[in-house]
């Protein structure tokens, strides 16, 4: 599955996007597997009320199940206009 | 409907005429234009990071809800991306409609639901470094108006 990243979280990551093989079903589940594999994940996720998901480039939520899912994107609130 | 999303720089006034231009029987027309702000003082550039693909889908679906919504004969969202200057335009909306009411309110609408709901993030870039820009909770508040009213 594709993992993408924006703004801030993709500073803290330290990279635009990568390809990640996961068992996850749930957002929240790939969220907890990151964040155990490495710091920067953990301190990126620190704060999940902080950070808005896409699923398949739709906004979602970290309860989307991850079934059959291709692109998984992160970043914050959004601040466009 | 126009949805472009650009790096490149634009005249609202050129895009309001051929906006205008493109319409019949269309008796109100209603611009919105976003102008950089430089909030803090010394603002050397804002830079707008976005979500290809997504953007242009999210844009798409909001305008899409506000010709459904209203009665419009058309609608324009142009947004930009990447660096750019205080006092440039950032991005514009643009509604035509028989009657100003739907007009403005579609414009409106169009506008409260791309500042939360559309893949964008603004960082401002000063002397002292880049801040990302907090989303603000008016912004949030401002879609629950819309969703009142059903």
């Amino acid at each position: 599955m594709n993992v993408l990243y924006f703004a801030w979280l993709r500073e803290r990551i330290g990279q635009p996007s990568e390809e990640i093989d996961t068992e996850a079903t749930t957002v929240r589940e790939l969220v907890d597997e990151l964040s155990a594999r490495e710091d920067r994940y953990a301190a990126a996720f620190s704060d999940p009320a902080a950070i808005r998901v896409a699923v398949d480039q739709k906004l979602s939520d970290f309860d989307a199940p991850l079934s059959g899912v291709q692109e998984v994107a992160f970043f914050p609130p959004m601040t466009g206009g | 409907m126009d949805i472009r999303v650009q790096s490149a720089a634009f005249d609202p006034g050129a895009e309001l005429n051929a906006f205008t231009a493109r319409q019949t029987g269309m008796g109100a027309i209603v611009t919105f234009s976003g102008i950089v702000r430089d909030v803090a003082g010394g603002l050397q550039a804002m830079e707008i990071e976005h979500y290809p693909g997504m953007t242009e889908a999210a844009l798409t679906e909001i305008a899409e809800t506000a010709c459904t919504r209203w009665k419009l004969g058309d609608a324009l969202v142009l947004h930009r991306h990447g660096a750019m200057k205080a006092d440039e335009p950032i991005m514009m909306v643009a509604t035509a409609a028989p009657h100003r009411a739907d007009a403005f309110a579609a414009a409106e609408f169009l506008m409260d639901y791309l500042k939360s709901r559309a893949p964008f993030w603004k960082k401002e870039v000063t002397a002292a470094g880049g801040q990302w820009v907090d989303a603000r909770e008016h912004d949030e508040d401002a879609l629950e108006r819309w969703t009142q009213r059903g």
